[in-house]
């Protein structure tokens, strides 16, 4: 049924070496927030400065972006194994996202 | 087999999330709505940068003199440490530690209600202030897009909670991992949305 499944009672080695690739894993993820706190600080840090806008605007964008992968490929396990095909929807969302962004800054005028 | 199966910490598989038929099918369902929502949020992006600062003539609201970066600073903090929140109770989840589960997911539905909170009284300021609804073509941009986001905030809370109470005597078992899991995916999306609405709204926003 759909909620049928393979019952694998695992032995202790097994399940230790589980444990600790869980445990190694999470550790990875308070890393990967660290550096998205640091990213964060950077663009609020440029702003409260007051660099030149040609200066700030392409950073922080980089820095929105690469804090968005982290949160793709690490917290929501995107590059997981059986991820193939939501990789490929999300993909086209963006696409799609990217296009509608770029159609409406360009040909809306006031 | 029936969906009240125990399990224990040793028969608990790796990815529970994903072990059954039905696991399986509300992940990819999941991740597709998640690419239509990306899709819903690029509409509401591509309007407020259209529309930014536009409005009637002598119109008295632009974004550089109406945000202000401490409070967005704090809300965007506390979002950031609400996912890492949530991590940690499917961190506890994969372990097959319920109580830890539930107590993490408490934590998380108490951070998202306190940027909730900030939000409100946010808009109640700029209401105060004069900046309403109608105001102009910008201020609509702004509110149906900043408040897309606090509405997907209140459902995801509401989607925690709901959880939380139903399962609170159950336990994990393969019927309800996924959709422990699916929620936490939910949250995790929403703040990927806060990143650029900080980004792209308030900190391009406040240099003009």
């Amino acid at each position: 049924m759909a909620h049928d499944t393979h019952i694998h009672v695992r032995t202790q080695s097994e399940f230790e070496y589980a444990k600790k690739k869980r445990a190694d894993e999470m550790k990875g993820h308070l890393a990967t927030f660290a550096i998205m706190i640091f990213l964060t600080l950077i663009a609020f840090t440029m702003v409260a400065a007051g660099f030149s806008t040609y200066l700030i605007v392409p950073i922080i964008l980089l820095m929105a972006g690469i804090q968005v992968i982290l949160q793709l490929y690490y917290f929501m396990h995107l590059s997981g194994k059986g991820h193939g095909m939501v990789a490929f929807f999300l993909f086209c969302g963006i696409f799609v996202a990217f296009i509608t962004v770029l159609a409406l800054v360009t040909i809306v005028w006031w | 087999m029936d969906i009240n199966q125990k399990y224990t910490p040793q028969s608990w598989p790796d990815h529970p999330e994903t072990a059954t038929m039905e696991g399986k099918n509300k992940f990819i369902g999941f991740w597709l709505l998640l690419a239509a929502e990306t899709v819903t949020f690029a509409t509401l992006f591509a309007t407020y940068l259209a529309l930014k600062d536009k409005g009637p003539s002598g119109m008295e609201f632009s974004a550089a003199g109406l945000f202000e970066l401490p409070l967005v600073f704090a809300m965007t903090m506390i979002l950031l440490t609400s996912s890492l929140t949530s991590v940690y109770a499917m961190y506890h989840m994969k372990n097959h530690n319920f109580k830890a589960m539930q107590a993490w997911l408490g934590i998380t539905v108490l951070l998202g209600a306190t940027f909730l909170g900030l939000e409100i009284y946010e808009f109640n300021h700029y209401l105060h202030l004069g900046f309403g609804f109608t105001n102009s073509a910008f201020s609509s941009a702004f509110y149906v897009l900043v408040g897309t986001h606090g509405a997907h905030v209140l459902f995801g809370l509401s989607w925690f909670i709901a959880l939380m109470l139903r399962n609170a005597k159950r336990g994990l078992n393969m019927y309800n991992a996924p959709k422990f899991y699916l929620a936490s995916l939910y949250w995790h999306f929403i703040d990927v949305v806060w990143v650029f609405i900080f980004t792209v709204v308030y900190l391009m926003g406040v240099i003009g």
